[in-house]
């Protein structure tokens, strides 16, 4: 196996604590991982994007172009940043929930619905979630990139038991429950 | 072993941990920041945020001197503040083992420029490494030490954004036990008057020399050789390795884990091997050109000297000469240009906000500086005009005064963070009273580094670790200079600002103007209930949007503000610039 994982989001999404759940996961399931992001100034409201890598041996921590296995977009739009890393037997995982950016807020440019309802059916297989509502449904918008991962494991081969031992050592404890749940209703969307 | 997957940052305070360092002092700065986040959780090692890089790097001297093993670390442009100290230590060397951590930021993922650090290596005439993932990050503290000790010379690690924020799988050990040496009095050896100093040269040389030696005859055990075809031979180190590996699996390599002094006996025997010699490296060509004036037959890349190197970019640069080339399907175009961008911003209640809206309505020159309150330059405030280092803004509005004969500080700011007046802001300020300048100058007092993670700062009133420590008062402090015009604000009273700023860019005097709210991430009781617009009010003028605070949201149909209550953190700003009484606090 080797899988490249493309999570893409707008930052304060927990798009990185998602990316770390996923490479402890894969090393208890016995990969190789590498995985890549930007911090600093990108974390302010801006994209964010986190490259991880999973196989027998890992080199580059960066997914080449062209290459990514599996686009996991936290939300709407943001998968329509990275075309460049895709390819014709890439599945696209997708949030449907929006957050709009400055320009379509502050009403110069508008949020691009008709580009993505174009651009999801290039994809040979795509699953499409209200992460927003199955969070809130579960506990509240935090927990959204646990729905995400959720979903995530529906399409890996690694076990959920292993997937919810690392999230149950990952996150606050108080929001254990919570996460297990937005967990398993993410993975049974 | 146990493993765990860790970051390049996270890796190398684990390796300062496992080779016995017992002091740690830095600044913050991108990436290099968590490298000392995470050393703070070590019990063992003494970690503490200095004021700059350059008090940083002579607590870790001290330290030195002292009998404990001690590190600094810092992004690049910080080893500029901090090579004063680097330079003539070199010429001192060690008592016990010093490793200096520069962090670059090829592609200037958050850094004002793209220098390369690897020339201060051969500036200072000492050893480099480079680890090229998260493990040999955590190993190559433990050589860095080794070496700093064996040869008494501080040890350069060198990191990358790419392998700072990068995680990977680190084999996890124990610490180190090693009890400290001895308070080292040597005066010959740490007293650099210059007749001690001639003769230190001596040693920096020989030093040089020696490493240079045991690294040629594999003494130091830091090149592997990894032989496939004879086609081409690739001597390439740290992150590029990885790129090399993945696009060029075929191709023979030497890879170097010190980038400084250079194994050029290793590196000949090596090019014997095979047809084409070649050098793969991020930023300057500095391998190749030592190699090239060695006089080793080298195959210059036509490469650019820009940005990052990549898997692609190593595959296509091997394309020309027909070696093999991986293909990357690049069915799909690129679509991001089209897109509404999603521009760093100024978080919603920004303590800065309030202040930049009234430089803006000023129409005031506003020199920068370095931290959050860089964003300013952002529209709608476009609100910071010029940006070089850290401190440069209260000098260079100095030069401003003084460089047009007092008229331009009538119509200008200097703006800078408390963290970055602490760290070198403070000598421009001293200059500019002793100097009699009449600028003003504006410290966004909001009790923490922002930027790189909300570390504490001699602002904020607590250590590194979170316990409660002497804080610096600003006000007091530039009252005890002597400046005469000290006020401070409120940054979210947008009359005071405006008058304040005012009166005080009339005056032909030197004047501070301190805003006095913290940052929301470094006092989170300032969160309170969130406004929202009052529809029937709202008129749609706009006045709010131009905040330029990313909750409140512009309805295009509508015509209408409205404001996004999950980001809203009721910082009241915006009901402070609506004339309709549009804007009500919640349950309210």
């Amino acid at each position: 196996m080797k899988t490249d994982i493309l999570m893409v989001g707008v930052g304060g999404q927990g798009t990185v604590l998602a990316s770390d759940i996923l490479c402890d996961v894969a090393l208890s399931a016995g990969y190789d991982v590498k995985k890549s992001e930007i911090h600093g100034m990108a974390q302010r409201g801006g994209s964010v994007i986190s490259h991880v890598r999973i196989g027998k041996k890992v080199f580059s921590p960066v997914i080449p172009v062209g290459s990514a296995d599996i686009l996991v977009s936290f939300e709407k739009m943001e998968f329509l940043r990275y075309f460049e890393y895709i390819n014709n037997e890439t599945i696209l995982l997708l949030n449907e929930g929006k957050i709009y950016p400055p320009g379509a807020a502050g009403g110069e440019e508008k949020y691009p619905d008709s580009l993505i309802e174009e651009k999801i059916t290039i994809f040979k297989k795509y699953y499409l979630l209200n992460a927003f509502d199955i969070a809130d449904k579960v506990f509240n918008r935090k927990v959204t990139s646990t729905v995400m991962l959720g979903k995530l494991a529906s399409v890996l081969e690694i076990k959920p038991d292993i997937w919810k031992d690392v999230i149950s050592e990952k996150v606050p404890p108080k929001t254990k429950g919570k996460n297990i749940e937005a967990f398993d209703a993410g993975y049974n969307t | 072993m146990e493993k765990r997957v860790l970051s390049g940052n996270a890796a190398i305070a684990r390796g300062a941990y496992e080779s016995g360092i017992g002091l740690v002092s830095s600044y913050p700065g991108t990436p290099s920041s968590e490298i000392t986040d995470n050393i703070k959780m070590y019990d063992e090692i003494y970690s503490e945020w200095a004021t700059n890089e350059k008090v940083a790097l002579e607590v870790a001297i001290g330290s030195s001197i002292a009998g404990t093993r001690s590190m600094t670390c810092m992004k690049h442009v910080g080893l500029n503040v901090a090579s004063d100290p680097l330079m003539t230590l070199s010429y001192t060397g060690v008592n016990a083992g010093i490793v200096v951590v520069v962090a670059d930021d090829p592609n200037m993922f958050s850094s004002q420029n793209e220098q390369d650090s690897r020339h201060y290596a051969r500036f200072a005439k000492i050893p480099m490494l480079e680890p090229s993932d998260s493990n040999e990050a955590k190993h190559f503290v433990k050589l860095a030490v080794e070496i700093s000790e064996k040869y008494s010379t501080p040890v350069l690690l060198r990191s990358v954004t790419r392998l700072s924020h990068s995680m990977s799988v680190v084999d996890i050990g124990s610490r180190e036990n090693v009890s400290r040496k001895n308070l080292d009095v040597n005066i010959p050896k740490w007293v650099m008057v210059p007749a001690n100093a001639r003769k230190r040269h001596f040693f920096v040389e020989d030093r040089l020399k020696n490493i240079q030696t045991d690294y040629d005859n594999d003494i130091l055990n830091l090149a592997s050789e990894e032989l496939n075809s004879k086609k081409i031979g690739i001597v390439t180190s740290g992150i590029a390795y990885q790129y090399v590996k993945e696009a060029l699996p075929d191709a023979s390599l030497l890879k170097l884990n010190m980038v400084y002094p250079l194994p050029l006996g290793k590196i000949k025997e090596f090019s014997k091997k095979v047809e084409k010699l070649f050098v793969v490296e991020e930023l300057d060509p500095f391998i190749e050109n030592e190699v090239i004036a060695y006089g080793l037959n080298l195959q210059r890349l036509d490469r650019s000297l820009m940005g990052e190197l990549s898997v692609e970019r190593v595959s296509k640069l091997f394309k020309n000469i027909d070696f093999g080339v991986l293909r990357f399907p690049s069915e799909y175009d690129d679509i991001d240009k089209d897109l509404p961008q999603r521009p760093p911003n100024m978080c919603a209640g920004c303590s800065h906000r309030g202040i930049f809206y009234a430089i803006n309505r000023l129409k005031l020159f506003a020199s920068g500086d370095i931290g959050c309150y860089t964003l300013g330059l952002l529209p709608p405030l476009s609100a910071i005009h010029s940006t070089v280092c850290m401190g440069a803004s209260i000098s260079m509005a100095h030069g401003i005064d003084k460089g047009s004969n007092g008229e331009y500080a009538r119509k200008s700011v200097a703006v800078i963070g408390d963290s970055t007046f602490l760290h070198t802001g403070i000598n421009g300020l001293i200059n500019s009273f002793y100097n009699s300048g009449t600028s003003t100058v504006i410290i966004l007092d909001n009790r923490i580094t922002g930027m790189t993670g909300h570390q504490p700062n001699p602002a904020t009133g607590l250590s590194i670790n979170g316990t409660p420590a002497p804080q610096i008062n600003i006000e007091t402090l530039c009252k005890g200079m002597g400046i005469k015009n000290v006020k401070v604000v409120d940054p979210f009273n947008v009359e005071e600002c405006l008058d304040t700023l005012k009166a005080e860019t009339a005056k032909e005097e030197l004047s501070v103007v301190i805003t006095n709210r913290p940052c929301i991430f470094a006092d989170r009781s300032v969160i309170s209930s969130p406004y929202f617009v009052i529809r029937e009010n709202c008129t749609g003028c706009k006045a709010c949007v131009k905040v330029g605070c990313p909750a409140i949201l512009w309805d295009s149909e509508k015509r209408l503000a409205f404001i996004d209550e999950t980001m809203c953190t009721g910082c009241g700003l915006c009901p402070e610039v609506c004339k309709f009484d549009a804007i009500n606090k919640l349950g309210e």
